[in-house]
């Protein structure tokens, strides 16, 4: 049998509890998080990749990208140098990275290998190795930054690109580069980027003639963009006021890529 | 009849909610996308389930994410210029005394630090937000040092190189996700501070 003052509190109790309840229901608020917390969920199942499927997204998209184009063109300082390094501070051994395996890097001969000119130049004479390696050369030990995020410290020899375009004749006032490779790879970069003082067409790493896993027989280096506008293993180069893409730009990476 | 003119109020002017929620968004887009592009070459030994980020692949994550930085970067400005404009700033946050926050952390942990006005801030709250607003500066700065190395050469430099930008963007990304942790399990728990958020007061 129960006792009488045993129960009258737990009668209390249950009745007091039951009406905070009623009242904490009533809260308007209570069902308003309620329904905000369920539009957050809705939220995170479109992470999945839903939002990225729509083409009306993805064209908004490739607009703001382009936007983000001009915006690094603007801020791009054509004076201004990536820091340089030391030996000692050299990635070794400085990584491969390409689209593909390190076993299917292009044997590229370089005793008949010609450099294709074409576009708005006025020689467009194909170069041989030789006469690249004959041309003024200089060295420097500079970052190269993926746009995964990871980078590394390379010592790179080659000819100032800029000296180049001049002794090609190049139109200096056109728009773009593009740039054809051995690897089936294209890629193209705006002139100011062209002209930047550490702007090279790479024919040695590290004081030796450029490895092929390195792009032989040569590659641009640009300290001054990502690790994708550095084409590799070029076999031709055009001058163009025609926009030409790349092989990561057209699947969607910045097209200026500049760091 | 002043808890008339209390509940009248606005709490939160129009500006600070539509620049709250903006934020939300942004930051919701940048953390998320974020995930993704730290899962192409992650600086600590594991990865982001793919399943909680945003973008599909690298590139879309890219686009994501340098997309909401401009949301996320004006949003911002116009946030600190009306709170520090209008004197919000110094008003609700100041003055934000060590002591203060020590009583209020106390308070909080033994339960019984009331959340009885929702236009004035505890200690703690005020420590919370001032943090997570020099926090969105910090990611809005090394953000910077690692998209332009090269073009912002002090922000480089302050950030002690390209590397230790990534892991100081990283720890700050990860310092927001714990105060965005928090702050949505308070709002659970006192849901008027929702309300206050979406229409004012």
């Amino acid at each position: 049998m129960i006792k009488k003052s045993l129960l009258i509190p737990s009668q209390l109790d249950t009745e007091s509890i039951l009406k905070d309840a009623r009242r904490e229901l009533a809260l308007p608020s209570r069902r308003l998080f309620a329904k905000r917390a369920l539009t957050l969920g809705g939220l995170s199942l479109l992470t999945g990749c839903n939002i990225t499927d729509q083409a009306s997204v993805n064209h908004m998209l490739e607009r703001i990208s382009r936007m983000n184009d001009g915006v690094q063109a603007w801020l791009f300082d054509p004076t201004r140098l990536a820091p340089t390094y030391t030996q000692a501070e050299m990635t070794r051994p400085f990584p491969f990275n390409a689209f593909y395996g390190i076993d299917e890097v292009p044997e590229i001969d370089g005793s008949d290998y010609q450099l294709e000119i074409k576009g708005l130049v006025a020689n467009k004479r194909p170069w041989t190795l030789d006469q690249l390696h004959k041309l003024p050369q200089n060295e420097q030990i500079t970052r190269h930054i993926c746009v995964e995020g990871w980078s590394a410290i390379g010592r790179w020899g080659g000819v100032p690109f800029s000296y180049f375009l001049k002794q090609i004749g190049a139109d200096l006032s056109a728009k773009y580069i593009d740039f054809q490779c051995g690897d089936d790879y294209h890629t193209s970069i705006d002139m100011p980027t062209a002209l930047h003082p550490q702007t090279q067409l790479t024919l040695t790493y590290d004081g030796e003639i450029l490895p092929a896993k390195y792009g032989f027989p040569m590659k641009l280096r640009m300290p001054t963009k990502l690790g994708y506008k550095n084409p590799k293993h070029i076999v031709s180069i055009e001058v163009t006021n025609k926009y030409p893409g790349g092989y990561w730009e057209d699947q969607g990476y910045n097209w200026f890529g500049g760091s | 009849m002043s808890s008339i003119v209390q509940k009248k109020a606005i709490v939160h002017p129009i500006w600070l909610r539509i620049t709250h929620w903006l934020n939300a968004l942004a930051v919701i887009v940048m953390i998320l996308s974020g995930w993704r592009i730290y899962n192409a070459s992650p600086i600590f030994p594991f990865r982001i389930p793919s399943e909680w980020t945003l973008g599909g692949w690298l590139g879309g994550a890219l686009q994501w994410h340098f997309a909401a930085m401009w949301l996320l970067f004006f949003n911002g400005l116009i946030y600190l210029l009306f709170n520090a404009g209008s004197g919000r700033l110094w008003k609700k946050f100041f003055p934000l005394r060590p002591t203060d926050v020590m009583r209020d952390m106390i308070k909080a942990l033994t339960g019984k630090l009331q959340h009885d006005a929702l236009d004035k801030y505890n200690a703690v709250q005020k420590l919370a937000y001032v943090s997570v607003i020099l926090d969105l500066i910090l990611l809005v700065i090394s953000g910077l040092a690692i998209w332009k190395s090269v073009q912002f050469p002090l922000l480089r430099e302050l950030m002690g190189g390209f590397d230790t930008a990534r892991i100081v963007h990283f720890c700050a990304m990860a310092f927001l996700v714990a105060f965005i942790v928090v702050h949505v399990v308070m709002v659970a728990l006192v849901p008027r501070t929702l309300l206050a958020m979406l229409r004012g007061r």
